[in-house]
């Protein structure tokens, strides 16, 4: 299997991902840098948190138009499989690869801190190893997780499958307790808890770790 | 050309016996960029000059110290050709004037010393101390200091793992921060800032440099009076953006072999990083101020040379090597400019529009800095309390007033808003002894803590001193982790007054005591004088940071039971002592008496016998008694596993005593029933008291038969901060 | 040419920023302040002479990267 991790001047979750891949994987993904303009075939994108360019204007604002993020949107369209944490999350709704927005949190502060998830089903290549209605325990680590999309949208995304997860309890205001969201196709998954953070029992617990296996197990 | 009148030398905060000096030195009038340059660098920020007569009586020595006091940040061996480097620095001044930017800041510097070394950050620390509560500024500089840590810590992706912060009306005036981080470096790249190659290039990379906090250092030296708002405009700006840029261009460069000597540019700015890396090199630099990049116009030569903008660095290159670097700086789309060239003159020479503006010897100013022995007087010592003079409240009425007092209360508002998890290594959050991280890709992980009790070193400084790195030492030993050194951020009013003079001479006096006994060297520290308002000094607050190795992350435990039915055990003898604890000061409203005293030899037995122990494998939870004592350190134990507790004191003192007592040096662990008879016979072996005093279980903390709910016990716990801090419910 | 851009969040799109300095302007004793908005300023200088193609050149930079047209409204204004 083949996966790369976009890296934006900025990015910080780059190599914990990356750790969490090689965990499933058996090897470490491709590192890009966010200047390359062409990928090699690849099975999985990853794009990490952190805070590209600072975050400034908006969080995911400049990233969403790197150079690379042309390429990444081509293979999404093309089928796929791309991953959005945390600030990967902002930066492909901003690319308008995932519908609706991540405002500053209803409280104004940034929150980390484990939380309870429920997963919406697992019928997708990143949640078949969960069971629809499985509670997890995942990290957040953000400033703006407050997802945002009109009333039209929300209906047509609950309709369609594409929330992926929900917060148990809403931590930062957002929309119908959204903690992640599907493309249309469910290629493309955006989502603000951090599975990577808990993909090792020393850090406190696995309940990341079947996301990179089922990955790791579709796509091998 | 301006005249040098004695109101400037006064406005530059020299007294006019240094100002003597200063034309002794230059065997001229100075000009003012002159003036100014010596006025940074002879500040007590930059010159230590008050405290360094005392400094110099610490231990910095022991086989694991590489890198001693001294250089940016303080280096140690952890093996197999690693090292860890470390600081702790304060932003106290700054952060009162502007609480966001001052502790971001912060950060930022502290970040910078250790970076530079060559180690990449793996945990930032922080210390806090905010006036009471009920004062009108202390929840504005309480949400500001820790957005700003937060803002910073959490934007470069460097995990913000333990801290301490507590209230206190003696900062009312005057609040610390005090930030410490931790790096990673291979042990035969460590980079040093002494200047060499006469003719090698001098660098400047990072920000442009603005006209930001000119004279912060100077600042950072006077005493505050009320007009300190008007100060404002000193105050740095932070971009944790550039400064992430600026650690992985670092660590690109240092991975090449391009670097003769680098140094951060933190207070004073381009002067003491140039200043010191010349007098290190016993060399000469001479700089053309045109090409410093600069984001405003019309700076001058005196602006440039004080600024302290931030996230700037200075290097010295080998020869051949500018493409090099020039290319790194360019990827990471940092400035890079090459402002000068190292010169064998021994001095200083400025040029700004073609014109020599600064011509000073290096030497005479980084070396023969004033340096003071000011005259001191020893602390009144107080009378001890004796026992049965405290009065004896219901136990569990006081345990709740304890562990729901600012001070005990859980500090979960803050260090929620700092990104703890990052580089995915934390092992041990914060809330516990110690935060603990993995050294990343190997079994080993390092603990690191932060540690003072004020009032302890207000009534005993010496007393005081020995216990804040004699608690670090123990928070350290609670985890598994053995204590390697520290780190030490003295904080005090203003030495020119004998009785404040008389608490640093006595802190430092023991902590080295305390350093020397436990084998615990000081590898870096910073000094903050001046804390006073209006003639209020802050209490004597010499904070300790200090690291600690575990080898095998498998064998370390933490601070929350495990599960019911195990046994507590208490390490450590308990007298009872109730003069300056907590019990006495938030239960029976009296700040007085004498602390409880510090036995090291004990102290050490106590640790050595913890750890031995945690590697055997029996020890299922450990925590050490601090503030507020046995029934405290038990409590926090239950409230954060949600397992109850069942204790039981010996007759032969009043439970009160027993329970809230702050006798020094014990620890409480749980073992399994079938482990606790080897583990009390071990005990003799090292010559300690230990006794088994309850056990794990229930859904309440109690005390011969008296107790609290543990949900209870964490309603209030939880419930100060937050609710202080106004936090409002969240509108879904 | 300089031009100025202002980015407001939409309406009906909950401004928490704007929320509490609403709060904060009422604790202090400012009364009467029925809501709060809070958007960005940016203020351009660009090398275009032409007003009309000036602001085309603008709002296409804000409909690419100065706002998100999914939560904010923006208005260009040009001055000479």
């Amino acid at each position: 299997m083949k996966a790369a991790v976009i890296v934006f001047p900025g990015s910080n979750c780059d190599r914990d991902v990356a750790v969490a891949l090689k965990a499933s994987m058996g090897h470490m993904p491709l590192m890009v840098w966010h200047r390359d303009t062409e990928l090699p075939l690849l099975d999985l994108i990853v794009v990490p948190g952190g805070f590209s360019y600072g975050d400034y204007l908006r969080s995911g604002a400049m990233a969403a138009h790197s150079p690379i993020m042309r390429e990444v949107k081509t293979r999404a369209e093309q089928g796929v499989p791309v991953l959005g944490i945390c600030n990967g999350f902002q930066i492909l709704t901003e690319a308008g690869l995932l519908p609706g927005a991540l405002m500053r949190n209803a409280g104004l502060k940034f929150i980390c801190r484990d939380v309870g998830l429920t997963v919406e089903h697992s019928d997708s290549i990143f949640t078949a190893k969960y069971e629809a209605g499985q509670s997890l325990r995942i990290p957040v680590a953000h400033h703006d997780g407050n997802y945002f999309a009109d009333e039209e949208t929300l209906n047509r995304i609950e309709g369609n499958g594409q929330v992926a997860f929900r917060y148990a309890e809403n931590i930062n205001g957002s929309a119908r307790n959204i903690a992640g969201v599907y493309n249309e196709k469910r290629n493309v998954l955006g989502m603000m808890p951090h599975p990577e953070r808990l993909a090792d029992p020393e850090l406190g617990g696995t309940d990341g770790k079947p996301m990179f296996d089922a990955l790791v197990e579709a796509l091998s | 050309m301006t005249q040098i009148t004695p109101e400037i030398v006064a406005q530059h905060g020299l007294k006019p016996e240094e100002y003597e000096l200063v034309l002794q030195i230059m065997g001229r009038e100075p000009n003012l960029t002159e003036l100014g340059i010596f006025s940074v660098m002879w500040s007590e920020h930059c010159s230590y000059k008050s405290s360094k007569k005392w400094l110099k009586t610490l231990p910095t020595e022991a086989p694991w110290v590489i890198c001693g006091p001294g250089e940016n940040a303080g280096v140690v061996d952890i093996g197999d050709g690693q090292a860890a480097i470390f600081k702790m620095e304060s932003h106290n001044h700054p952060s009162y004037i502007e609480p966001y930017q001052g502790a971001a800041t912060g950060v930022g510097g502290i970040l910078r010393d250790v970076f530079t070394m060559g180690a990449r950050p793996v945990a930032n620390v922080n210390a806090l101390r905010f006036g009471e509560p009920s004062h009108p500024k202390t929840r504005h500089l309480v949400a500001g200091v820790v957005a700003g840590i937060g803002g910073y810590g959490n934007c470069v992706g460097v995990p913000t793992i333990a801290g301490q912060t507590s209230f206190h009306s003696s900062y009312n005036g005057n609040i610390l921060v005090n930030a410490m981080t931790v790096g990673l470096a291979e042990k035969d790249n460590i980079f040093y800032s002494a200047a060499a190659g006469v003719g090698n290039a001098v660098v400047y990379f990072g920000s442009k440099t603005g006209r930001d906090g000119i004279h912060g250092a100077t600042m950072a030296s006077a005493e505050f009076s009320e007009d300190a708002e008007e100060k404002r405009p000193t105050v740095q700006v932070g971009d944790p953006f550039t400064e992430k840029l600026l650690i992985e261009a670092c660590l690109e460069l240092m991975a090449t072999d391009a670097i003769v000597a680098i140094q951060d540019m933190g207070a004073a700015g381009l002067t003491s990083s140039s200043f010191e890396m010349a007098s290190k090199g016993g060399l000469g630099i001479e700089m053309d101020l045109d090409k410093v990049p600069m984001r405003e116009e019309g700076m001058s030569a005196y602006e440039i040379m004080l600024s302290e903008s931030q996230e700037r660095m200075l290097m010295v290159l080998k020869p051949g090597r500018e493409e090099i670097a020039r290319r790194i700086m360019e990827k990471w789309e940092l400035d890079f400019a090459i402002v000068g060239r190292l010169t064998e003159t021994g001095r200083m020479v400025l040029r700004r529009h073609g014109e020599i503006v600064a011509d000073l010897p290096i030497d005479p100013l980084a070396k023969a800095a004033p340096e003071y022995d000011r005259p001191w007087v020893p602390s009144t010592k107080r009378p001890v309390v004796k026992t049965e003079d405290v009065p004896a409240k219901p136990v569990d009425e006081a345990l709740k007033t304890l562990i729901g007092c600012p001070d005990l209360a859980s500090k979960r508002w803050i260090w929620e808003q700092y990104d703890h998890m990052v580089m995915g290594d934390t092992t041990h959050r914060p809330g516990g002894d110690a935060g603990v991280v993995r050294v990343h890709g190997t079994r080993k992980a390092l603990a690191v803590t932060t540690d003072c009790t004020p009032r302890y070193v207000l009534a005993d400084p010496q007393e005081g001193g020995r216990q804040a790195v004699a608690e670090a030492y123990r928070n350290l030993c609670a985890v598994g982790a053995r204590p390697l050194a520290v780190t030490d951020n003295l904080n005090f009013g203003n030495p020119e007054k004998p009785e404040i003079m008389g608490q640093i001479v006595e802190a430092i006096r023991g902590m080295g005591q305390a350093c020397e006994d436990l084998d615990f060297p000081v590898v870096s520290g910073n000094v903050s004088l001046y804390n006073e308002t209006n003639g209020q000094p802050i209490d004597p607050t010499p904070q300790i940071g200090a690291l600690g190795l575990i080898e095998d992350i498998s064998k370390s435990t933490s601070l929350p039971f495990k599960k019911a039915g195990q046994v507590i055990i208490k390490i450590g003898e308990t007298k009872g002592w109730l003069g300056a604890s907590l019990y006495l000061r938030e239960v029976c409203g009296r700040e007085e008496g004498a602390p409880p005293p510090v036995a090291l030899h004990r102290e050490r037995r106590a640790g050595e016998f913890v750890r031995e122990q945690i590697q055997a494998g029996i020890v299922t939870a450990c925590h050490d008694v601090s503030d507020g004592g046995i029934l405290v350190a038990v409590a926090e134990m239950a409230m954060a596993s949600g397992i109850g507790a069942k204790l039981h004191a010996p007759a032969t003192l009043p439970a009160h005593a027993w329970a809230f007592g702050e006798d020094q040096g014990r620890y409480i662990l749980t073992v399994e029933e079938s482990d606790a008879a080897a583990l009390m016979e071990a005990a003799q072996e090292y010559d300690l008291s230990v006794r088994i005093i309850g056990t794990t279980g229930g859904d309440s903390v109690e005390l011969d038969g008296v107790g609290v709910a543990v949900s209870e016990l964490r309603k209030i716990n939880e419930g100060w901060m937050p609710q202080y801090m106004g936090a409002t419910e969240i509108v879904a | 040419m300089k031009a100025k851009v202002h980015i407001t969040l939409k309406n009906g799109v909950l401004d928490p920023q704007g929320k509490a300095v609403q709060h904060a302007l009422a604790s202090l004793g400012f009364e009467g302040v029925n809501d709060v908005r809070q958007g960005k300023f940016i203020e351009l200088d660009i090398n275009e002479t032409d007003r009309a193609k000036a602001k085309e050149q603008v709002e296409a930079m804000c409909r690419t990267l100065l706002a998100n047209t999914v939560i904010e409204n923006y208005t260009v204004e040009l001055a000479d």
